[in-house]
């Protein structure tokens, strides 16, 4: 846990500088890790390597956006999730926590609840892919973790994001 | 840090033995109708409070201060200030020389005395004067309690003076739980914190190694519930006050818990669990530990808040397909929705009186907080910024306090509070930036 944590301030640095559809998103981890040993930016093997998880993460693309207050599947999201759902069959021992989160604008407990249903759209669509669902599971922050600090759609559409974070060991206990 | 912080203030009250001057009923002339449209702050008059021992000068000067600002601060009072007061008040007991007050148009007057007694235990006495009829409004009291409480014996005085003026409910001797927060936007640090009404004394209950959202008082004041990502999922805990000792309730692997809220019961517990995607609203009874669900749908369901006496549920639902007000039994079944305005309605919060819902408006990019009446009519929108939300009611239903957050990338979230009248909009003052407030009950 303490290697993670020191993972964790290094990737929410990322996260703050970049700003970026790419840019590190595991904020999870500050909160005690229940989904198991993330891997962040920098901590998780070669690029070059097509079954790491900085591969999944970049070159696969981790994330999906949604519409404002929508939890549907865009087709650009599901080319996405098709290609995640690829990746995670062939590299079948790692497992992944869905994230979803939501944009500023809402109230905070809608948020949760709106996020909530961001992951489970992509936890359900890799299902749908065979992807077995003892291998995923989710977690909604809502408005509490925006990558992406200014007040207008530019950054709302990064923040309205599900992340699909690569974990290879065994979920909590 | 989290040491434990009870005000060990058994406050014990007293009447003052009266002066020659008349006693006038409470609802004499002196009054204040806050319910009427604009309000002409009434002049009241404050003068230190004696010091009647060696040494109750500096805690004389602070009560005093603490009286008038939460006077002052209600905006239905405007301080006559020292400088133009002709009489001085050094004796308590001698007779009040109205004329003087009078000359500086001072409608209302508090004149009071600190002392500290043998075993060290401060004593406060106050009178309220209404000055144009020359008399004393309601009897003297005098409140005892320890030193390190003296502030909530300066909220005490106000609150006596504002009750016996406005004809309403107390509400200075209260406290706020709230989110304090610190750091950038995207990094932002939240710790559960615990203040008096006004921003003083602030306490915090939790670090800031996980993020942590809307705490609730229990109807007692002495727990708070709130949720919490410590296990890396959004849980409930309730926390006793006193101790900053908390316990997670119980609750199913795979699903997240959040938005509670306690029943005026104190044992029962409202909130939402979101199972996949789907959120429903619970009811758990914390002595027995039964659990049963409240409502059945596809949609959001979260936010309720109950009556005061518990019989029936305010809640947000997304069902119509926007998020909007509903109420039902508070064993569930058939909810009615109640707002119907433009826009989204969430976070409703039932008032202590029971007559009234808060709650925030989302409309064409604008957030409000506003207030209905239970049947959803007579909607008034109170506040308008780019981000208000989660009311909170003071104890006597008069006061709402809200987040309101500034848009940008340095924007933050900060304390406010408005009158239900829409009057007397003012920032709460805290060293950080602060979300989430609950109100207290008063305190006893």
């Amino acid at each position: 846990m303490k290697t993670l944590g020191t993972i964790a301030v290094l990737v929410a640095a990322l996260g703050l500088s970049a700003c970026s559809k790419t840019g590190a998103d595991r904020f999870g981890a500050d909160g005690g890790a229940g989904a198991g040993a993330g891997y962040g930016a920098g901590a998780n093997g070669a690029y070059g390597d097509p079954s790491s998880p900085a591969y999944f993460q970049q070159a696969v693309g981790d994330r999906v956006l949604f519409l404002v207050d929508q939890s549907s599947l865009t087709a650009t999201a599901q080319e996405t999730l098709y290609k995640q759902a690829q990746w995670l069959l062939t590299n079948s021992d790692y497992k992944a926590v869905i994230e979803g989160h939501a944009d500023e604008q809402g109230t905070r407990e809608y948020n949760i609840a709106l996020g909530a249903r961001r992951a489970t759209a992509v936890r359900d669509f890799l299902i749908s892919q065979g992807v077995p669902a003892t291998r995923l599971e989710t977690v909604s922050y809502g408005k509490e973790r925006p990558i992406a600090v200014c007040s207008s759609e530019d950054c709302y559409s990064q923040n309205r994001r599900a992340v699909t974070v690569i974990s290879g060991s065994a979920f909590s206990s | 840090m989290m040491k434990p912080f009870a005000h060990a203030l058994a406050l014990a009250l007293a009447l003052v033995a009266g002066t020659d001057a008349p006693v006038f009923a409470q609802g004499g002339p002196l009054r204040i109708d806050i319910t009427q449209g604009v309000i002409e702050p009434m002049p009241i008059a404050v003068p230190q409070f004696v010091a009647e021992t060696a040494g109750a000068q500096d805690m004389a000067a602070q009560l005093t201060r603490v009286i008038a600002a939460d006077l002052v601060g209600t905006g239905l009072f405007r301080e006559i200030p020292r400088e133009a007061h002709i009489s001085t008040i050094s004796n308590f007991s001698a007779p009040v020389q109205y004329a003087d007050w009078k000359a500086v148009n001072a409608q209302a007057l508090v004149t009071g005395a600190v002392s500290t007694d043998a075993s060290g235990r401060l004593i406060v006495k106050f009178r309220l004067h209404d000055v144009f009829s020359n008399g004393e409004m309601g009897e003297g009291l005098q409140f005892a309690g320890t030193t390190d409480g003296w502030r909530r014996m300066a909220h005490k005085v106000a609150d006596q003076v504002y009750s016996r003026i406005t004809g309403e409910g107390p509400y200075f001797d209260s406290r706020v739980v709230f989110v304090s927060e610190q750091g950038p936007k995207a990094q932002r640090q939240k710790r559960l914190a615990i203040m008096d009404y006004d921003g003083a004394n602030v306490n915090y209950l939790t670090d800031s190694s996980s993020i942590v959202l809307a705490p609730r008082f229990s109807p007692t004041g002495d727990r708070v519930l709130y949720t919490s990502y410590e296990s890396g999922f959004p849980r409930i805990y309730v926390m006793d006050v006193g101790s900053a000792t908390r316990r997670p309730l119980a609750d199913q692997p795979g699903t997240m818990s959040f938005a509670p809220r306690f029943g005026p019961d104190g044992n029962t517990v409202v909130y939402s669990v979101t199972e996949g995607g789907n959120t429903d609203l619970y009811s758990l009874n914390l002595a027995s530990g039964q659990r049963g669900r409240l409502t059945s749908a596809p949609s959001i369901e979260t936010a309720p808040s109950f009556s005061p006496d518990g019989s029936k549920i305010v809640f947000e639902s997304d069902r119509s397909g926007s998020q909007q007000l509903y109420i039902m039994s508070a064993s569930g079944g058939e909810p009615t929705r109640i707002s119907f305005g433009d826009g989204r309605y969430g976070t409703p919060v039932w008032s202590p009186r029971g007559d009234m819902i808060a709650f925030t408006k989302q409309n064409k990019g604008r957030f409000h907080i506003g207030v209905m009446r239970v049947d959803g009519s007579e909607e008034r929108l109170l506040t308008a910024s780019f981000l208000d939300e989660g009311p909170t009611w003071s104890p006597n239903g008069r006061v709402i306090m809200f987040t309101r957050e500034t848009q940008g990338e340095n924007g933050a979230a900060a304390l406010y509070s408005v009158d239900i009248s829409g009057r007397n909009l003012k920032r709460v003052s805290i060293p950080a930036g602060g979300s989430d407030p609950a109100w207290s009950p008063l305190q006893r």
